[in-house]
């Protein structure tokens, strides 16, 4: 068994609003030291596989398809044996 | 003509939109439900609004895996008019039958009110009953319509004249180039976030949303008698 944890951000050229709006009420709060916030998502997937490199092939293509949306996003993830 | 409204789980126009079928041309139109694999003795295809899934992961996403959706794509290869309105635009941008994607409007609002659109062109199935250079008003209902797209495909949507509707008045959700509403290159696939089955009798506030529907008539009918 595998668990794949998953991270999901958009692209450095979209705007983010929702970090936007996060460092406003950060710079509001007196935290005027932060310059950016980016806001993504954090997927946790429990898989089988044969190996490692099967289960790398599976998440990436799981990633591409479906987790994330390759005109706005980008991926990366963890691998672990469990 | 025959109408399929394709009904996913969470879809909540698809019953204005039958509505508007019958009201607006009187024509055969029927919801399917969203495992539905045969679309084929369909005229049209129409995906409604609503939030398909929850809108889980992102909107359109999980939609876009519905049994249907591979019934769509083949009829919208055979050149049948798929029209997709708010999430039914977001799941075609999803699914990969309409470039760029649908991002979180930029004032992270949900704003719900009649907008006006200019019709960018009037010589596609979808407009033929507009006038040339027409400012029209149909509502919007959204908080995800800030469409999106990199500098290429934003040239070729222009260049192709995909692009058949923009906000004429403030930019309500901050999408490029004003985009409301956009075709596939060959033209029989329109995605929009602006909700013409709510705007189809003065009452509603405008009835500027009727003619999208009748120009899809007419454009099957002139292609039947061709």
């Amino acid at each position: 068994m595998y668990k794949a944890t998953i991270f999901v951000t958009l692209k450095e050229s979209v705007l983010d609003p929702q970090g936007v709006a996060v460092k406003g009420t950060l710079h509001t709060m007196g935290y005027t030291e932060v310059s950016d916030v980016r806001i993504g998502k954090r997927l946790e997937v429990s898989l089988e596989a044969a190996n490692q490199e099967e289960a790398e092939v599976a998440v990436t293509a799981m990633c591409q398809k479906l987790f994330s949306n390759p005109v706005i996003e980008n991926f990366r993830f963890d691998l672990e044996e469990v | 003509m025959r109408f399929a409204v394709v009904v996913f789980p969470g879809s909540n126009c698809d019953m204005d939109l039958v509505h508007a079928i019958e009201d607006v041309l009187g024509e055969e139109v029927n919801p399917v439900w969203h495992h539905e694999s045969d679309l084929s003795s369909y005229d049209a295809i129409l995906l409604p609004g609503g939030f398909s899934y929850g809108d889980y992961l992102r909107c359109g996403s999980l939609a876009r895996f519905s049994p249907v959706m591979d019934a769509v794509k083949k009829e919208a290869e055979a050149g049948k008019l798929i029209l997709g309105i708010c999430n039914g635009f977001q799941i075609l941008t999803e699914a990969g039958l309409l470039p760029g994607a649908l991002m979180r409007n930029d004032h992270l609002q949900f704003r719900c009110e009649l907008e006006p659109v200019s019709v960018e062109r009037i010589d596609s199935a979808f407009t033929k009953h507009y006038a040339e250079g027409e400012t029209v008003q149909i509502p919007i209902a959204h908080a995800e319509g800030n469409y999106f797209c990199d500098e290429d495909t934003l040239q070729r949507l222009e260049d192709n004249g995909q692009i058949l509707f923009r906000y004429a008045g403030k930019n309500p959700n901050g999408s490029i180039a004003n985009i409301a509403g956009i075709t596939n290159e060959k033209g029989n696939v329109l995605g929009m976030m602006p909700h013409p089955e709510r705007a189809i009798v003065d009452w509603m506030g405008s009835p500027d949303g009727a003619r999208l529907f009748t120009s899809m008539l007419a454009y099957w009918k002139e292609n039947q008698a061709s």
